[in-house]
């Protein structure tokens, strides 16, 4: 039975977070989650220039640390993610692979300035877990306006997509050989 | 799923940046590949087109800014993005100046990248759809209007070839109805002018102060009824072609007038202070005996060795018979097009008519002739009896269809078109009315070439 194990990386405890995101992806791909923990050390992934986590580096440890299990790895990370041309990502995800990472760092509201909002902070997490997780599943971005799969490069591009794929990325996530 | 299947090449002598890179492009559907120096990035632009490249500017070998230069010469079409951590307006102006789409420092705002990236694809597609227009319409404009297969029609197809090219001034001579204003166009229509207009003027057709007025414009208040200012023909033939029909007509002033603006490049409004510089070529047609015109002081020998650089004769539809077949399916086809009717060919009997018949108002004559078979037929197949041929000369009546002034004079002038085969300039002197008053005069009444079976009917009703 596919599965998808998600990996906490120095996420903060925050009551209820993974058991929602859990159940929204369960619901999404129609598979079971579980959660484990990493056993690689975070702070290999660490650029003291920038001050933020390579997110290519901590994505191979989380391949090498699934062996050869069945099932897509989830990492959900608690810091800020980088790529080396890139300022910062949400998240990135192997295209057509297994495994994929998210970052509540720049989801949650208090970073800019706003009061907290836990529900709202779920909810993107989600919808970014969704995404990255069609990825592994060979779907690219889509322009359809609220499809999961719609590229977003500022928080709030998060909130006006839904958690849902759109009818085409639906059918390709059906037809897709590698299936959840 | 994205609609997209562009491509983007990206250069970049470190490893971590063109794999980062790689996988952001996939995930937005695009096809990505990479080269790790100037030499490798050559060799995949010479194996397949790319829609971008994003290049590093900094990287051992040849860098980013020589590479740049010979993307442009190797594929112009292609969108350069220039990348570089070190950034610095001199290089940034440097890449710009080269050609560059746009210069973004790394790291890169993922914002900034979707943002830049779908900006370029859409000017590339952009580029793309404006070639493609551009290719249609001089498709659509370059297509051969002059039709036949006689060698005398052959001739004047390589003597359009010849000369629509170039800018020099064209002189068509021909009988009326042969078709001088389809080589003018034509001529432009295959001229590097083809995007601008080509703007006709029937010389003939219009009274001196008219003329004027038309060709050159005015200022306002320039005369009485002047209320606006207003743009001449040779202005708004600028950067086109203007082709003046009838051209053996105009006035020794006109004539004067026409041929200092010819030298000039210059336009002066009726009423205005400043000439306006234009640039058009001239196409001229007449029917006239121009040389005769010359040698009695009638017509300006500096004007006609201006205008008579290269000279077209278009032969009578009655010296090419063997087009008359071509012509007429070719007016069928066409007009069965426009008149929604199923008539599909003429019978061997109808093009033995009209190649026994002699065409004095050639082309055009044949092409109302079909119209109005087209009309009358009741089958798919025009036959003898549809064609609408004129009657002898000596058959046209004189009988006027009513008693009033105007009916008399109605049909005295349809017997001398008819005797002159249309000839206006012949029918104007012996009419002794100027030729405008005469086009006044045949628009007024409604008279056509081709149809006096109409007059011989009428002829009938009132005797």
């Amino acid at each position: 039975m596919p599965v998808v194990h998600l990996v906490p990386i120095c996420l903060p405890a925050q009551a209820g977070l993974l058991d929602d995101v859990g159940n929204r992806i369960a619901k999404a791909f129609a598979t079971k989650v579980t959660v484990r923990p990493p056993r690689f050390d975070p702070e290999m992934a660490f650029d003291s220039s920038r001050g933020q986590y390579h997110s290519t580096a901590i994505l191979q440890s989380l391949l090498a640390d699934s062996g050869n299990g069945e099932g897509r790895i989830l990492g959900i990370a608690g810091v800020d993610l980088f790529i080396p041309i890139l300022t910062y990502v949400f998240g990135e995800a192997q295209l057509d692979g297994r495994a994929a990472l998210v970052s509540i760092y720049r989801l949650d509201n208090a970073r800019y300035g706003l009061p907290g909002n836990a529900l709202l902070l779920s909810e993107r997490l989600a919808k970014e877990s969704i995404h990255e997780l069609g990825h592994t599943a060979g779907l690219v971005h889509c322009h359809h306006p609220v499809c999961v799969m719609r590229s977003s490069t500022y928080v709030e591009d998060i909130d006006v997509k839904s958690a849902d794929f759109c009818p085409d990325c639906l059918k390709e996530l059906r037809k897709s050989a590698v299936r959840l | 799923m994205s609609p997209q299947k562009a491509s983007i090449l990206i250069v970049d002598d470190e490893l971590s940046v063109r794999d980062s890179l790689l996988h952001w492009f996939r995930k937005d559907g695009l096809n990505v590949s990479t080269a790790a120096n100037a030499t490798l990035a050559l060799q995949a632009l010479e194996q397949g087109s790319h829609d971008i490249v994003l290049l590093d500017i900094k990287m051992p070998g040849m860098d980013g800014m020589e590479l740049q230069g010979r993307i442009h010469t190797l594929a112009p079409k292609t969108i350069v993005i220039m990348m570089t951590a070190f950034a610095s307006v001199d290089t940034a102006v440097r890449a710009l100046k080269q050609g560059a789409f746009d210069y973004v420092t790394k790291p890169i705002d993922p914002d900034e990248l979707s943002h830049l990236v779908a900006r370029a694809l859409k000017e590339r597609r952009l580029e793309d759809e404006n070639s493609q227009l551009r290719e249609t319409i001089a498709e659509l404009s370059s297509a051969d209007f002059v039709i036949g297969e006689s060698p005398a029609m052959h001739k004047v197809m390589e003597l359009i070839r010849q000369v629509a090219q170039t800018n020099a001034t064209v002189m068509i001579r021909g009988e009326s109805g042969t078709g001088k204003e389809l080589v003018a166009r034509t001529i432009h229509a295959n001229s590097t002018r083809k995007f601008f207009p080509i703007i006709p003027i029937n010389c003939g057709a219009l009274p001196d102060s008219l003329l004027e007025s038309e060709l050159f414009g005015h200022e306002k208040g320039a005369f009485t009824g002047a209320n606006f200012r207003r743009k001449g023909r040779l202005e708004m033939a600028d950067g086109g072609t203007l082709f003046l029909d009838e051209i053996g007509t105009i006035t020794p002033k006109m004539q004067v007038d026409l041929l200092r603006t010819i030298e000039t490049g210059e336009v002066m409004r009726l009423g205005g202070l400043r000439p306006v510089e234009v640039d058009f070529r001239i196409v001229c047609a007449t029917n006239e005996d121009l040389e005769k015109m010359v040698a009695e002081g009638r017509f300006r020998q500096d004007l006609y060795y201006r205008i008579n650089v290269f000279s077209i004769a278009l032969p009578p539809l009655r010296e090419r018979l063997e087009d008359i077949g071509t012509l007429a399916r070719h007016f069928l086809k066409r007009l069965a097009l426009q008149m929604d009717k199923r008539v599909s060919d003429i019978s061997p009997e109808a093009i033995q008519k009209m190649m026994a018949y002699d065409w004095p108002g050639n082309v055009r004559e044949l092409a109302n002739a079909i119209e109005r078979a087209m009309v009358v037929t009741r089958g798919s197949l025009i036959r003898p009896e549809d064609l609408p041929f004129v009657l002898p000369e000596t058959q046209v009546t004189s009988a006027p269809a009513g008693d009033s002034l105007a009916d008399m004079e109605k049909a005295h002038i349809a017997v001398i078109l008819a005797r002159t085969r249309w000839n206006i300039s012949q029918s104007a002197d012996l009419l002794q009315i100027d030729r405008a008053t005469l086009y006044n005069k045949i628009k007024r009444y409604g008279l056509q070439r081709g149809e006096p079976r109409d007059a011989d009917t009428n002829g009938d009703k009132s005797g």
